[in-house]
């Protein structure tokens, strides 16, 4: 049984509509995960020693546990609990995507603000800058230098973690590829490494791009 | 009227007593070098001073006003201390450039963010930006970098990044002018530089304080040289009194180090 030119077609739009998914996921994350985590990354620097403790500990449940099981938790701990059934699996889905990557992300953000010479924070303060100024003025730009590389390998992991949403029946692409193979057909599941290869490779040039930019100075 | 005047500075860190009661007033215009061994309290006088570390008790004043009292510690929130420390500019031993501005931008990026404060900031904005500009460009012709404005700290030897940050320092047209060790992160023969710099200073009679391990500049720039030991002043007068004739032992024996 071999598919005709027409059920090529409709292969390759459910590929395409099912990776349209695996790219909501990816963005949704990414722009809500990138200032969650920082927000938890002040939290985890916090000389407020209960604030400090509390996302430690937070920030170790998640990164020490399966984002497949954190995704089923969303799905089913609130009804479970409170009687308040979380009523769309997507948004299950991002929850726990964007829990798990801003716990990622905050570790990478800690490790790079930790890093900025502490000369820099003096500079600024002699010179009369508030802390906000100092933080946005002169240590951000220094950060977002020192972690490029870090972050770039952390979200090209996300571009490929958003097929974990199958498991709760999000139709995302492997999801879409793997109802042909019971139809008898094994190609599409096979093409869907081309999808993520493809999308994966753009995102690399795209960091290659930035991690130049910020190349005009070092240190 | 003393412009700074330092009243029973003291200081430690955990049991180690780094500041045991420093008293020293300057008048506007004075030139004063602060030697000592290392470890005697010079630099931490400096940044406490400058309020990048809190002494545990003493007073400090600007022009007889008082801008730190040990005794009431949680007095001060954030936007006083940083109104005070605008009462003061400090040249690092590491420069501590900002290595994502060009030098210009170092220079500009303090005057900028204050200005921002002013009433008349939206209105004037054009005008108040090229003031900055040009004021921060006359701090750079001054200190011998005219041809470097655009240069990035990366870009620039150890001298011309630490007469950047003096510039920097200079900016906002601080009362007292401090440096840390200006020439001990240079190679010997880039220090000259950064000494004729602080000589032109001098005698644009700004008001400066030197913590510094090079003698003879201390001689010739200073109108006074305060010797630290131990966490103390040791010993405080002219260059000719406290180098050539010292009167303290300790003094003597730091001295004779360096002119065997």
């Amino acid at each position: 049984m071999f598919p005709v030119a027409n059920d090529i077609n409709s292969i390759l739009s459910s590929l395409f509509s099912g990776f349209g998914l695996n790219l909501q996921i990816f963005a949704a994350t990414l722009l809500a995960a990138l200032p969650l985590g920082l927000i938890i990354a002040f939290g985890s620097m916090s000389k407020f020693f209960p604030l400090r403790y509390l996302t430690k500990t937070f920030v170790w449940i998640i990164r020490g546990t399966p984002l497949m099981l954190q995704i089923f938790v969303v799905l089913y701990v609130p009804g479970l609990l409170f009687n308040m059934p979380v009523r769309s699996r997507m948004t299950a889905a991002l929850i726990a995507f964007i829990i798990n990557y801003a716990a990622y992300f905050s570790e990478i953000y800690r490790g790079g603000i930790e890093g900025i010479p502490r000369g820099q924070h003096e500079a600024a303060q002699v010179l009369g800058l508030t802390k906000v100024q100092t933080f946005f003025k002169v240590i951000l730009f220094q950060v977002i230098k020192r972690i490029t590389a870090p972050m770039s390998n952390e979200i090209i992991t996300l571009v490929k973690d958003t097929s974990l949403s199958r498991i709760i029946g999000l139709a995302e692409i492997i999801m879409c590829a793997e109802r042909f193979t019971k139809q008898g057909l094994i190609w599409p599941l096979f093409s869907t490494g081309l999808f993520f290869l493809i999308f994966n490779g753009i995102l690399t040039v795209l960091f290659g791009q930035i991690e130049k930019r910020l190349n005009y100075y070092k240190g | 009227m003393s412009i700074l005047r330092v009243e029973q500075l003291h200081k430690q860190f955990g049991k180690t007593k780094v500041l045991k009661g420093i008293d020293f007033s300057i008048e506007k215009g004075d030139v004063v070098a602060i030697l000592g061994s290392s470890g005697s309290g010079k630099t931490t006088l400096l940044r406490c001073i400058n309020f990048l570390e809190k002494a545990d008790k003493g007073k400090i004043y600007v022009d007889d006003e008082i801008v730190f009292d040990g005794e009431d510690k949680k007095k001060y929130t954030a936007a006083e201390i940083r109104k005070n420390q605008l009462n003061f500019g400090l040249v690092f031993q590491q420069f501590n450039l900002f290595p994502q501005y060009s030098a210009l931008k170092n220079v500009m990026l303090a005057p900028m963010l204050l200005a921002k404060e002013r009433p008349d900031y939206k209105q004037n904005k054009k005008q108040i930006e090229a003031e900055i500009r040009q004021h921060a460009q006359s701090l750079l012709d001054r200190v011998g970098l005219s041809d470097k404005y655009d240069n990035y700290p990366c870009e620039l030897s150890g001298g011309q990044q630490q007469r950047v940050s003096i510039a920097r320092a200079l900016a906002l047209e601080p009362k007292v002018l401090f440096f840390d060790e200006p020439t001990s992160a240079l190679d010997p023969e880039l220090t000259g530089e950064i000494l004729k710099v602080i000589k032109d200073l001098a005698a644009k009679e700004h008001t400066m304080i030197i913590v510094t391990h090079e003698i003879e500049f201390a001689r010739h720039v200073a109108d006074r040289i305060i010797f630290m030991d131990d966490g103390v002043i040791a010993e405080d007068g002219t260059p000719d009194e406290v180098i050539d004739h010292p009167k303290n032992e300790r003094t003597a024996v730091f001295l004779s180090k360096f002119y065997d």
